[in-house]
């Protein structure tokens, strides 16, 4: 076993044998985490929306937010996916472990379009409004083009942690990349193989998110540099 | 299983199951904080082989979730022959996971102290271990508390993970508790609503020790 060819052989072996099971739980894993977090940014960004100028709304709001990043995602998922049950939602776990993930990122999302219209100046809002500027253009032309520089750093920390989180997925058995892991080693009783593979692909997967992040970071703050 | 009969059996399992889970995350918190302080020195050392293993360090552990690098704690030593309890495992792996996100933040609290205090400090002859006790590290802890409390909370939360590998903490209590009542709905949410309470302690707590660290600072 330890000459090169021979360790090429056998991780050449443990592909052949599950390479398609760990492909299938890659697929699963970022396929479940585009919905979730595509669901996640929309549901935050219609959260501050509707909580903007609209006290009791707020209010509401906040509740929400407070609970889904005061308690464990493994908690909200176990409550979505067993207690679901009790009042007539059963979902099938890839379902429930979406849903989940997406109305956990959805709180988090919240609060980082908060910190960006926050940033806004209330003098733009004014002047804007006092041109007769529709609100919706508003928000299009003057409120999102501004905190895009501000709001990508922290949604592409938020879309990494959430990447990471899906693995915790793998517990209510979806059968995302953890989950394919675990499942063959408890089936062929190899470990060592298939969890420094799971920890390579999720090292190299966020690595390269925070790398994808960073230029569009980049392109998003051309303006503020002096050289063009 | 009668809602009082359900209400006094949850209050006689969980509440002990958060105290382990609160005495886990104290102390992956504190052997994070050792961690991270080690990390963060390496990042910051003139050695070039010890700023690339640093980085190298804290660029995986923030990388791999966290059940993974569990699972990797607790499985891989099997693999070797080992026997790793499963407590020791859960610590380790929270502290691992901490500490690499700890360092960023004390490398952030350690550059903003200006340059002038530590050559004084030099100047007057302190020795460096003194150094860090006395000069920096009250300062850097005032400055970066808000973050540090802020990571103890996202501890506690991931310290749901170390469920897996059977530490019967507040989540490994509620899911044996939901085998004899068969009712998820109700224990989970009191589960939910203990996680609730502990994170909104440690937040108003971190809140209280920070507003006095700047009274301190004004006064």
């Amino acid at each position: 076993m330890d000459m090169p060819a021979d360790i090429v052989i056998h991780w050449a072996d443990f592909f052949r044998q599950h390479g398609a099971d760990l492909a299938l739980g890659l697929w699963t894993t970022l396929h479940i985490c585009a919905v979730a977090v595509s669901a996640g940014i929309l549901l935050g960004f219609m959260v501050e929306i509707l909580s903007r100028n609209h006290i009791l709304r707020r209010r509401i709001l906040r509740v929400y937010i407070e609970i889904f990043r005061g308690t464990p995602l493994l908690v909200q998922l176990y409550l979505l996916y067993f207690g679901g049950p009790a009042f007539g939602l059963s979902l099938e776990a890839d379902t429930a472990g979406t849903v989940g993930l997406a109305l956990y990122a959805g709180a988090y999302f919240a609060e980082i379009f908060r910190a960006g219209f926050l940033s806004i100046p209330a003098g733009h809002l004014e002047a804007a409004h006092s041109l007769g500027i529709s609100p919706l253009r508003i928000l299009w032309r003057i409120e999102l083009p501004q905190m895009a520089g501000l709001i990508v750093p922290p949604s592409v920390n938020q879309i990494i942690t959430l990447m990471k989180d899906s693995a915790v997925l793998s517990i209510i058995t979806v059968t995302e990349m953890t989950k394919q892991s675990t499942r063959i080693m408890n089936e062929s009783f190899i470990i060592v193989e298939p969890l420094c593979l799971l920890a390579l692909s999720y090292w190299l997967l966020s690595s390269l998110a925070g790398w994808a992040g960073r230029c569009l970071e980049i392109r998003l703050t051309r303006h503020r540099s002096l050289k063009k | 299983m009668d809602a009082p009969h359900l209400l006094t059996s949850i209050i006689h399992t969980l509440p002990g199951g958060l105290l382990v889970t609160l005495g886990i995350s104290l102390l992956s918190a504190v052997a994070g904080f050792v961690i991270g302080l080690l990390l963060c020195w390496m990042r910051c050392s003139p050695l070039c082989a010890a700023h690339a293993i640093a980085g190298v360090c804290i660029s995986a552990l923030r990388g791999i979730p966290i059940l993974v690098v569990l699972l990797l704690l607790f499985y891989l030593p099997s693999a070797a022959g080992l026997e790793m309890p499963s407590v020791l495992a859960a610590v380790l792996a929270l502290a691992l996971n901490t500490g690499a996100f700890q360092a960023e933040i004390l490398r952030a609290g350690f550059a903003s102290i200006p340059r002038g205090q530590l050559e004084a400090a030099y100047a007057l002859g302190l020795q460096d271990l003194r150094i860090l006790r006395r000069i920096l590290l009250p300062q850097v802890l005032g400055l970066t508390m808000p973050q540090l409390v802020n990571e103890l909370i996202i501890l506690v939360k991931n310290s749901s993970l170390i469920s897996v590998i059977a530490v019967t903490e507040l989540l490994r209590r509620s899911e044996q508790l939901v085998a004899v009542t068969y009712r998820p709905l109700e224990v989970y949410t009191a589960t939910a609503i203990l996680y609730l309470a502990a994170n909104l302690f440690i937040a108003w707590s971190g809140n209280k020790i920070h507003q006095r660290l700047i009274a301190g600072r004004a006064g």
